[in-house]
């Protein structure tokens, strides 16, 4: 039974729905899994065993019943602790939130749900998804699987390293600079982020609201794909919610086929801090796609170079305001109310209590940046900027039907390597970064191991909005080709736990 | 503090205004969750993830607060924006559930536009609007154990999130000069003009007493000639008309005794007091207050299409001013007169009974009249009176077909008042038809002539005018039922017929 954790989403469905295999099974083997390794990995939060058998009996009780199951029925899978689930404890990464039980479920929560899906537990993240490590967790770090003393990415490093660990094959992450795309890189996984606005944000618990992205976090690029149609689609809940049918991506990750296809590479991704053996693979997926038929072009984006300043002006100015509920009044921590002090000093000693040091680095930041007399210099300047990347985009999509480049610079680092330094930190997401502020949709896949470290290197695929597809396409057809080289995927590589 | 009096400080200050009114609106839900807006409901009964803030939660535009927005922006002669966006408001306080207020800033629905005032001498006066925009209102704090009600001195506060998301218009005036001693009275006429607007509109009831319509009063005093606003004072939740007037008038004595005296205004919120209209410190404004306004990035732009803006125009009512001078027109009444018709409430009373088929002038009597006296002694509303238009109508039509007189009329209304049913059946039950029937008149007349027999003769002589005694004499044997014009004529037939 031990091979179950190790089935893929869309075998796991097909075993469940042809009666090999029952959903409790399935689940109990994730649990049993958890419960061997998490304490090692620390990829959940909180493990919802009796909601997962629950979900996972009544998927057995449908199929007994000869009613026809989703294509995820069944699935276990983890949710990263930013989405909320009613009755089940969300902290998002933080020490505010402990104790918070939501009195509703997200709409992407309900989405899963509905398919059948199985949610295991709430995953680990730095605290309000602001991060690249997990190590701003209030909860602990997450270790990453393939070298445990070693971060798994973040902010959604939980998830990853849940993926990467075996202890669930499908994951949901949230991707404000790149949180679903730098875990996926640097632990050997897939992730994506969709077109802003194709994945409802209702019950995501705001970092940046224009920002933030829910998407599929999976082992191979189809259960990616099989997720990302689960989830995705319009939200009248959500009024950023795009309301256009979802990209056919299932079709298209099943294509394997680059023929024809016109691949930009970003010429300003490359050079001063990029890592040797993450350039080397780099340059071998774009040789591979050159054998598959694609029509490889160097490309020139460079307004890309002025992205991180605007993003760490956009996201900790949005930030303040959406962390500013946290109050102390209506729900989570408490600080100080003993009677004698005033509403407003408890919000304060809650909000010194409650908050980690880079979310108080941020409110300060987005505070200031906010300020009257400094708006325009800083958040208006900064949304110009946002207008130029979009533009670049478009001229380098005029062109091409996608772009390629490493997802971040380098593989993993060790624990603690950049925790006091942010800056650093902050270049983990130097790749990502310019398609959250487009909105644009993007994808991260295992493109091989860096000869240096032997650690994951991932490649990160760009495609205009609304045309996630071609992620799928391509994906698709780098993975199935990488897997025929190797004989294996990539994560079978990684040492067991 | 003795106060230098209101027109010594008139005789030295120009006042400046500026009024900030909140209209909450009548939609059925609120304005970015479902939740519902009656109100009286049980304290956070009526919330939801959204309107409590809940982490994770998303606004949703009310599609009929938007389109209430643009009503009032087209009533008060706005331009309405072809493209506008919510602003997120920061600022810390308990009763508001995500410490930031989804708002408008610097892309108002609607701006530029005025609305014309009549003051008591009949002239209109033009108050310039800003603009008008959309927000959401506050929850509730209820502030225990301190003697004031309000947060200083209190052992803890209750907090009641119905109110939290309930849809605001806050139309704001531009600088309001030139009305020197009448500045007060502008006041007051601009917020009831606007109230009277916001009905017509049938956005909101624009209940003051409710909390449905909330003036703040800013204003500011410069000397004589000078261009240069003074330093203004903001007087918050003024909420009736006439404390709209008091506010501004104490607000005129109280800056010109502190200019007098050679002090500083300081730029403060107020809060008025309705027992004896004068106003006492809040909170000081210091201009680094600041709200950090940006874009709210969790709704979308708002573009009203032109067509739709201009349907919407197109459907507007007719509003209270045109509706006011049209109506004083068809009734024929004098400035004065009209007003009386307008305090007394008695405008819609009377249209519907002129529809049932009153005359004007009746339907303006009775209600004005009889029944606005006991709506007065009543103390309630004149629309609350138990007799509807339809009834007065009625009333009016028996008098005019001869049935009633004053007198019986009068009667036929208070039983009417008192339940006794529809004006026929009171005259029913009542016996109270006039008496016209000749012969039975005749004996009564005879009787009077007999028993006033120096008056008859002055009669006979050409006295004619005498006749009114003995009409008198009939009526009173006759109880007041007789048809006084029908007992006049009969008189004056049998005195000429002995004559001849």
């Amino acid at each position: 039974m031990t091979d179950l954790i190790k089935y893929t989403a869309a075998d796991t469905a097909a075993a469940i729905a042809s009666g090999q295999v029952s959903a409790v099974e399935v689940a109990q083997a994730h649990l049993d899994r958890i419960d061997a390794v998490d304490k090692k990995v620390n990829a959940f939060l909180h493990v919802d065993t009796e909601g997962a058998l629950a979900a996972a009996r009544a998927v057995d009780a449908k199929r007994a019943k000869g009613e026809e199951l989703g294509p995820l029925a069944g699935v276990p899978l983890a949710l990263k602790d930013v989405f909320t689930t009613q009755g089940i404890p969300t902290t998002c990464g933080s020490k505010i939130l402990e104790g918070w039980v939501p009195p509703y479920d997200a709409t992407l929560t309900s989405r899963l749900k509905d398919a059948g899906v199985v949610i295991l537990g709430k995953t680990n993240m730095d605290e309000f998804a602001m991060g690249s490590s997990t190590e701003n967790s209030a909860y602990g770090v997450t270790g990453n699987p393939w070298d445990l003393s070693r971060i798994p990415g973040g902010s959604g490093g939980g998830s990853a390293a849940a993926l990467a660990a075996y202890e669930a094959p499908l994951a949901i992450g949230t991707d404000t600079g790149g949180s679903i795309r730098q875990p996926g890189a640097v632990t050997g996984t897939v992730g994506v982020k969709p077109t802003y606005g194709s994945v409802s944000r209702y019950g995501l618990i705001a970092f940046s609201s224009s920002l933030d992205q829910g998407g599929p976090c999976a082992r191979t690029v189809l259960d990616a794909a099989l997720l990302h149609e689960a989830i995705a689609g319009h939200d009248p809940l959500d009024s950023t919610s795009i309301d256009a049918p979802v990209p056919a991506v299932v079709a298209a990750a099943k294509l394997r086929d680059v023929r024809g296809m016109r691949i930009g590479v970003v010429k300003e991704f490359a050079g001063e801090g990029y890592q040797a053996g993450v350039m080397q693979r780099f340059n071998e997926s774009v040789e591979l796609l050159r054998e598959l038929g694609a029509e490889v072009v160097e490309v020139s984006c460079p307004s890309f170079t002025l992205a991180l300043p605007a993003y760490y002006l956009i996201a900790p100015s949005e930030a303040s305001s959406n962390l500013a509920r946290f109050d102390a009044m209506r729900y989570g921590l408490r600080v100080g109310d003993d009677g004698t002090r005033s509403a407003e000093d408890v919000t304060a000693l809650t909000r010194e209590a409650g908050f980690g040091p880079e979310v108080k680095r941020r409110i300060i930041l987005g505070t200031y940046a906010l300020s009257s007399g400094y708006y325009d210099a800083y958040y208006g300047s900064a949304q110009k900027v946002r207008t130029l990347i979009s533009r670049d985009f478009d001229a380098a999509f005029a062109g091409v039907d996608v772009l390629i480049s490493p997802t971040t610079p380098t593989t993993a680092f060790p624990i603690g390597e950049r925790a006091d330094d942010p800056m650093a930190m902050y270049l983990a997401d130097l790749c990502t970064i310019p398609s959250n502020l487009a909105g644009n949709a993007a994808m991260s896949l295992p493109c091989g191991l860096a000869p240096e470290d032997n650690l994951p290197v991932g490649l990160q695929i760009i495609a205009p909005a609304m045309a996630d597809d071609r992620l799928y396409r391509v994906g698709g057809a780098v993975e199935a080709a990488l897997n025929d080289k190797w004989g294996h995927p990539l994560l079978e590589e990684a040492p067991a736990l | 503090m003795n106060l230098v009096s209101y027109d010594d400080a008139l005789a030295s200050y120009d006042p400046v205004m500026g009024l900030e009114v909140h209209v909450e609106l009548g939609t059925k839900t609120k304005m970015f969750c479902g939740c519902s807006t009656t109100l009286g409901a049980e304290p956070n009964s009526q919330t939801c993830p959204t309107c409590l803030g809940l982490p994770g939660s998303l606004p949703v535009v009310n599609a009929i607060g938007v389109e209430s927005a643009v009503k009032i922006g087209l009533a008060l002669n706005c331009e309405i924006a072809e493209w506008c966006r919510f602003a997120r408001k920061n600022y810390f306080y308990p009763d508001m559930p995500k410490n930031f207020q989804t708002s408008q800033y610097d892309e108002p629905i609607a701006f530029n536009g005025y609305l014309d005032v009549q003051l008591e001498d009949g002239e209109i006066f033009r108050v310039e609007i800003e603009r008008a925009h959309m927000e959401e209102d506050t929850g509730k704090s209820s502030h225990i154990g301190g003697a004031t009600g309000r947060i200083h001195g209190a052992s803890h506060s209750l907090l009641d999130y119905n109110r939290a998301g309930i849809p605001l218009i806050e139309i704001v005036t531009k600088p309001i000069e030139g009305a020197g001693v009448r500045a007060p009275e502008v006041a007051k006429a601009y917020v009831a003009e606007l109230r009277e607007l916001i009905k017509a509109l049938g956005v909101s009831e624009a209940r003051m007493d409710k909390g449905q319509m909330r003036c703040d009063v800013n204003l500011s005093l410069r000397p004589h000639g000078r261009e240069k606003f003074g330093t203004r004072s903001e007087t918050k939740n003024v909420n009736s008309l006439r404390s709209v007037e008091r506010a501004a008038r104490y607000e005129i004595m109280r800056h010109a005794t502190v200019l007098d005296d050679g002090g500083t205004i300081v730029q403060e919120t107020r809060h008025f007091h309705e027992e004896d209209g004068s106003t006492t410190a809040g909170r000081i404004k210091d201009n680094a207050e600041d709200y950090r306004y940006f874009p709210e990035p969790d709704l979308v732009p708002i573009a009203p299409a032109r067509a739709w803006v201009e349907e919407l125009r197109a459907a507007l009512p007719e509003l209270p001013r045109v509706r006011r001078a049209r109506l004083q027109g068809e009734w024929g009444l004098s400035d004065k007169d009209m007003q009386s018709v307008l305090n007394a409430g008695a405008v819609q009373p009377i249209l519907e009974t002129i529809a049932a088929g009153a005359p004007a002038d009746q339907a303006r009597k009775w209600w004005m009249g009889e029944l606005a006296r006991r709506s007065n002694e009543t103390g309630t509303d004149l629309s609350e009176q138990p007799i509807t238009p339809a009834q007065v109508a009625r009333v009016c039509a028996l008098v005019a077909e001869g049935k009633l007189n004053d007198k019986l009329a009068r009667q036929v209304i208070e039983g009417v008042l008192a339940g006794e049913g529809e004006p026929d059946e009171v005259v029913a039950k009542r016996g109270l038809a006039v008496v016209s029937d000749d012969s039975a008149l005749g004996a009564a007349v005879d009787q009077a002539i007999a028993e006033n027999a120096a008056i008859a003769d002055k009669i006979r002589d050409g006295k004619v005018a005498a006749v009114g005694a003995l009409v008198g004499a009939v009526m009173k044997t006759t109880r007041g039922q007789a048809d006084a014009a029908r007992v006049k004529d009969l008189i004056l037939e049998r005195l000429a017929a002995e004559g001849q």
